[in-house]
């Protein structure tokens, strides 16, 4: 049977038809959906877990105990779970163990183009690359074995195009391979240095089979057509470079991308008059294949940086006479993201911008965006924990410098359980005078609302314990007089808070709890409350539309508000002065 | 001849459901397809496309300047920012409605005036409506991607597939009948 998936779709279809049983994941764009659509199977146990490093590690686990196993994080995430993925390289599985990262290329949804091929070689272990949805699912089959028979975990690389792309792909069967007896073995899983160094010629060693498996690899495919061009590539840049160049060219197509075939590449540029090197972002191929002493054309060609396209390689080897191309005298305005109606998120940033003298240190969530005109709070926003830590270096900063800033750090639930608790434990421990402005919204909204530690609830759908934030924070030594816990709907309780932190000479946490608007179950109960505009009250002076409320606009010489999207949170109407903003419904 | 199409609006008017049951429909009609939507940031009142390119057989999902058959944009500032990927002599379907990005609504910038004429005066195929306006008489300004659908498929000549058969693996069985009609009503424009 033929079905149209998305790349991650079919990712978690290989997945269950290869027999895997454990999967754990943080969620992040591009990857989501590959363990949203992996728990839909009863066989698989599934978890969000609380990051990466948590994820991989219990991978690793699970692969010891005899699982075929998959982790899953988009590129950024990597990074975070680097320290388990370069030991069990050397330890090796025991069931299948698959790492799939999901780069970004054109950063859609991510603060930074990092291009995870280079992992690697780095980690030393085997890299698949598939180019479309049917791929995914085959190659993901082939993953799993490819572990198991070499000892070896492989990192799976996708990209947004791969992951968010739908394609046609043939479904099969599922395997079940069960879960392999553990038997203890100190040498392979127990990583001291005696151990280490022997496992490390163990991975030098299977490093060459792997290169020896690459030059025979079904995943790596030379389609000859006309020899005068020659083309290597991998991933979706094969897709774009196909359709650019059809048939009229020779390709050699890259799905085992690490070790690469070098007997192969070798015998593919002889036979063909120029050699191009088709990839997004780094030289990954086309560096190697320059260190076997072939001549090639790429990045002088291809820009390392964005996403690539069939466009941009049209133009870097077969330049079109021009084009028409429409256009118009109209600029279109720009549309950024912003905080929908109704956030949560909005009221105590509103709060925090009548401070002028305040720093703040934002994180990676939906409340990245109180960076954004009219709020324009945030000034630094680096990766997932920074909210907190980078604050406390600012604050270290500031004080050598003599300057008298204020340091707000911000932090949503779902990044302070993945890296802020860490955070906030140095803060205490080295008393450092900041302020940590958890926002509670009871979800992982950014990535598309996912469960997380405080909400209570699994991915499989069980119920679960609700880890407290504010138990932690008291936990780690928040004393109690420092700690305000508030609804960010009610702004004068929110801004007698900011005005408590602004004070305050020691670590202090503010914790913002109201749910994200668009929970389903939130939209229901609010589904009949709105605010609407008193004409006769309202001056148009405009403080309404200083909430940056995408409900609120001036037309016409009057201020309205879009109904159907307003959810009555109010804070327009406790910031109007004359009040002109009614609430409706309750 | 492998057909490019382009859908444009601002997360949340449903463009992407939109996609699903285009690629779906196309699917039935034996084409191969590759359909491409971009989420993340964008959902968050951002500007949303989506690709979707059928023929015999498709390679690469992605659409780029000058290439689109149709572009169809959700809203029409939309359309003026996608335009240069419409191919020439291609058809541009616009929805005459507006939403305001947040510079606009804080008076950082303007919603420009006039833009249906000036796409009139620069593409030779533009068809435009008020879907929203359609949406409303059948009862559900929710429809109105629905109704853009149904103008897409008209203007691809894909109209002959039982697309209510399609649509039901998508929409709940309660809201089928409203977005069956929202269809019709989108390829009668
Ligand atoms: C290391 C890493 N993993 C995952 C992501 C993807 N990501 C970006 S924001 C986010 C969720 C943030 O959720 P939360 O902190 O609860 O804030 P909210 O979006 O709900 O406001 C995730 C998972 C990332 N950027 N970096």
């Amino acid at each position: 049977m033929k079905k149209i998936l998305t790349g991650n779709e079919a990712i978690a279809r290989g997945a269950y038809e290869a027999g895997c049983t454990i999967a754990a994941a943080y969620p992040g764009t591009p990857s989501t959906e590959i363990l949203e659509n992996m728990a839909k199977y009863q066989e698989i146990y599934t978890e969000w877990s609380t990051n990466e490093k948590v994820a991989v590690e219990l991978a690793c686990g699970a692969s010891i105990g005899g699982a075929r196993t998959l982790a899953a994080m988009k590129h950024v995430g990597l990074n975070v779970a680097a320290d388990p993925l370069f030991t069990i390289a050397y330890e090796g599985v025991n069931g299948g163990l698959v790492i799939v990262t999901a780069d970004d290329p054109g950063m859609h949804s991510s603060q930074n183009e990092q291009d995870n091929r280079r992992y690697a070689p780095f980690a030393k272990v085997a890299m698949i690359e598939p180019a479309d949805s049917q791929e995914c699912k085959d190659f993901m089959k082939h993953a799993f074995e490819v572990s198991e028979i070499f000892d070896t975990p492989v990192l799976f690389r996708l990209t947004t195009r791969v992951c968010h792309s739908k394609g046609l792909v043939e479904l099969g069967e599922r395997t079940e391979v069960g879960v392999k007896d553990y038997q203890k073995d100190i040498k392979k899983y127990v990583m001291i240095p005696a151990h280490s160094r022997v496992r490390h010629y163990q991975v030098e060693e299977r490093l060459n089979r792997l290169r020896e498996y690459s030059n025979n690899c079904p995943l790596n495919r030379i389609e000859w057509g006309d020899k005068k061009i020659g083309i290597v590539t991998s991933g979706i840049s094969y897709s774009h470079a196909k359709e650019v160049f059809g048939d009229s060219v020779s390709y050699l197509k890259i799905g085992f991308s690490f070790p690469l075939p070098d007997k192969m590449i070798k015998k593919f540029a002889k036979a063909v008059d120029k050699l191009y090197v088709i990839e997004e972002n780094e030289p990954y191929l086309e560096d190697f294949i320059r260190t076997l002493g072939i001549e090639c054309l790429g990045k002088e060609y291809i820009p390392c940086c964005e996403e690539l396209s069939p466009e941009i390689i049209r133009k870097a080897f077969l330049p079109e006479k021009d084009k028409k191309v429409y256009d118009s005298e109209i600029k279109a305005p720009s549309r950024p993201p912003v905080l929908c109606p109704g956030c949560p998120h909005r009221g105590i940033y509103y709060a925090v911008s009548k401070y002028k003298d305040v720093v703040a240190v934002g994180d990676i969530g939906c409340y990245t965006l109180g960076m954004m005109p009219p709020l324009s709070v945030t000034d630094i926003v680096i990766c997932m924990g920074a909210g907190i830590s980078a604050s406390l270096g600012f604050k270290r900063a500031s004080m050598k410098g003599g300057r008298d800033e204020k340091i707000f750090g911000f932090i949503g639930d779902s990044t302070f359980f993945h890296s802020g608790i860490t955070g906030l434990i140095d803060a205490v421990y080295n008393k450092t005078p900041a302020v940590f402005v958890i926002l509670d919204n009871s979800i992982t909204a950014m990535t598309g609302h996912q469960e997380n530690p405080g909400t209570g609830k699994t991915l499989m759908g069980e119920a679960a314990p609700v880890i407290d934030i504010e138990s932690i924070v008291k936990a780690v030594g928040i004393k109690a007089e420092d700690i305000r816990v508030v609804d960010p709907y009610n702004l004068e309780m929110t801004q007698a808070a900011v005005k408590d932190a602004h004070e305050a000479q020691e670590p202090f946490v503010i914790i913002t709890k109201q749910p994200c608007a668009l929970i389903k179950e939130v939209q229901k109960k609010r589904a009949n409350i709105y605010c609407s505009i008193n004409e006769e009250k309202c001056t148009k002076c405009k403080a309404c539309i200083k909430t940056g409320c995408p409900a609120i606009a001036f037309k016409n010489g009057q201020i309205v508000i879009d109904r159907s999207m307003c959810n009555g949170c109010t804070l327009c109407a406790q910031v109007c002065k004359f009040d002109a903003v009614e609430k409706v419904g309750e | 001849m492998t057909k490019s199409i382009l859908l444009v609006g601002v997360g949340g008017q449903g463009i992407i459901l939109a996609s699903k049951i285009l690629s779906e429909g196309l699917l039935k009609l034996g084409y191969d397809v590759k359909m491409s939507e971009i989420h993340g940031m964008a959902q968050r009142g951002g500007s949303v496309t989506t690709q979707i390119r059928f023929g015999e057989k498709v390679y690469s999902p992605c659409v780029g300047s000058g290439e689109a058959d149709v572009l169809a944009a959700f809203e029409k500032v939309e359309a003026v920012r996608w335009l240069h990927q419409l191919k020439e002599g291609g058809t541009l379907l616009v929805n005459d409605y507006e939403i305001y990005s947040l510079p606009v609504l804080i008076g950082q910038e303007k919603y420009p005036e006039g833009i249906i004429k000036e796409l009139k005066s620069r593409v030779e195929n533009v068809k435009s409506f008020d879907a929203g306006k359609i949406a409303v008489e059948l009862g559900n300004i929710k429809t109105q991607n629905i109704v853009i659908l149904g103008a897409l498929i008209k203007a691809l000549r894909l109209d002959t597939l039982d697309w209510a058969d399609v649509m039901k693996e998508y929409i709940p069985p309660r809201l089928l009948d409203l977005n069956v009609k929202a269809l019709a009503a989108g390829m009668e424009i």
